[in-house]
């Protein structure tokens, strides 16, 4: 007689660091070392119809796998690579690592410390969508980045392991070069500014062919997705939310620094990662600069998810975290992102041309005088949002409509009494100061 | 959707020639607030306070379509267009 035993499996914790996987510290891991930690790339050489239904193959692991784009709107990647694939023309794929948002130092830490990772991963959507150029963007400033991966390049081209030749583009310094529209028509011998749309880039992009734009972290995701699986990526996350992210945690934590945590994981266990509060929080900057302001109590218990911050009127963007402590003033924090922001339009649409810099002063006239209402504000905004040719404007928008949301009872106490002793306090949100090599 | 808002008087179809209705769409980039289309069309469109567009986003009607035809052909900066919904 047998006994059926039923077993369950064991509720596994998902192995993390997967991307920051290796030694710790920044110093960039070779390709060598890297081959050790993750094992060779795995790039079948085929011709044919057989490289064709191994690259269809390879966009099913990716879609079943879940994963979302991580440079900030989180569109699904699997879906994204097979439109580029299926589009009119040879794709070609570009890799985005230009990280112009000030708050943000994920894409920059990847780069630096894994930069094969992210080669493997534009080496494997180049195979999947069938391109046959891959570019990887980078802000010219910095040139250390560029120097090192093309080193890291170089190493991979004399083992001959990149069936694509990987070029390495600097972008002329502004916070919207980094826009993926902005970077195709840089490519394409024009400025780096966005253009309107459509075409779209996926669609008729580098020299009108179909274009892949991925963020670098989630092309290290898919070099991840390809040796393990489809199911391994889903073991961290939750439902609906598969995976790790790189997060971004800066402003009143004892180690501000990049974490790579599973989506799903609340706002405040991050924060605890990142060595819990050093002062009494105020509210949780959420996503960025395009992103929203949420109170702490209501930001503490928050799921890191796409679903959970946007049902909270929230966004989460490219996976930023800023902590305000009590003694600091958000309307004044905002009011300078909001100046920074006005500063690093393109200058190309009107409304962003002329609302932001009206926005800025409308909140600075809030903070330092409280002498302009909620719903001057809120109108100014309204002028605003939705009428550039990029998202510029509305991510400006968004901040200050979430501002004034998050920050109700300051609003009234600064009508009232005018500043508070917070605008006194040194500057929370980092923007950069010297302005004169961007 | 405004299909469903319509009222039992508005009989008049909705679409053009099977295809789904037409709205106006300005190119942001390519304005410069010469505000001839809210002259000339200030059923739909209306400047904001420096001078720029602001396009009303319903879809053209019969009586409509053809001003903003109008509207559209005499734009200085060729940036406002007739623009098809794709859904």
């Amino acid at each position: 007689m047998t006994i059926a035993v039923m077993t369950r499996p064991i509720a596994r914790q998902a192995w993390l660091p997967r991307l920051l996987a290796g030694p710790g510290g920044h110093q960039a891991i070779g390709l060598l070392e890297h081959e050790q930690i993750h094992g060779l790339l795995p790039l079948p050489e085929l011709r044919g119809r057989a490289q064709r239904d191994s690259a269809l193959r390879l966009i099913d692991v990716i879609e079943r796998s879940g994963l979302t784009g991580r440079g900030g709107a989180g569109f699904p990647t699997g879906r994204k690579l097979r439109s580029v694939a299926s589009g009119r023309g040879r794709p070609v794929v570009v890799a985005n690592g230009a990280e112009g948002e000030p708050a943000s130092a994920k894409d920059r830490l990847l780069l630096s410390r894994s930069p094969h990772l992210v080669l493997d991963g534009i080496s494997l959507a180049a195979y999947a969508v069938g391109a046959d150029r891959a570019f990887l963007a980078l802000h010219k400033r910095e040139a250390r980045l560029a120097s090192g991966l093309e080193a890291a390049a170089a190493a991979r081209a004399a083992a001959g392991i990149d069936t694509v030749p990987i070029e390495i583009v600097g972008l002329p310094g502004r916070y919207v070069a980094s826009e993926q529209s902005a970077i195709v028509q840089y490519l394409n011998g024009g400025a780096a500014v966005p253009t309107f749309s459509p075409p779209r880039t996926h669609e008729r992009g580098f020299n009108g062919r179909p274009t892949l734009v991925n963020n670098v972290e989630t092309l290290a995701h898919i070099a991840l997705i390809a040796r393990h699986g489809d199911q391994w990526f889903r073991t961290a996350g939750v439902p609906g939310a598969a995976g790790t992210m790189l997060v971004t945690v800066n402003g009143a934590v004892a180690r501000p620094g990049v974490y790579e945590v599973e989506l799903g994981t609340p706002i405040g266990a991050v924060l605890m990662t990142a060595g819990g509060l050093t002062e009494r929080p105020q509210a949780v900057l959420t996503g960025g600069y395009f992103g929203t302001w949420l109170p702490i109590d209501l930001a503490w218990q928050l799921p890191l998810t796409h679903r959970d911050v946007k049902a909270v009127g929230g966004a989460l963007g490219a996976g930023i975290l800023v902590v305000l402590p009590d003694t600091s003033c958000g309307l004044a924090e905002t009011a300078r992102v909001v100046r920074y922001l006005a500063g690093e339009t393109a200058g190309q649409c009107g409304p962003c041309v002329f609302g932001l810099p009206a926005l800025a002063d409308a909140l600075a006239d809030l903070a330092y005088q409280g002498d302009r209402t909620v719903r001057q504000i809120e109108a100014l905004a309204g002028l605003v949002a939705g009428r550039g040719a990029c998202k510029h404007p509305d991510g400006a928008t968004q901040l200050v409509r979430s501002a004034l949301a998050a920050f109700d009872a300051d609003v009234a106490w600064h009508q009232e009494r005018g500043p508070c002793y917070g605008i006194g306090q040194a500057p929370i949100l980092p923007v950069p100061g010297d302005m004169a090599d961007w | 959707m405004l299909r469903h808002r319509a009222g039992p008087d508005s009989a008049r179809p909705r679409r053009h020639g099977g295809l789904v209705s037409e709205i106006l769409r300005v190119n942001p980039i390519a304005c410069t607030g010469h505000g001839v289309c809210a002259e000339l069309l200030p059923e739909l469109i209306e400047l904001d306070p420096w001078g720029y567009p602001i396009v009303s986003r319903a879809e053209l009607s019969d009586e409509t379509l053809p001003l903003a035809r109008r509207a559209v052909a005499s734009c200085p900066a060729l940036a406002l267009m007739l623009h098809r919904p794709k859904d």
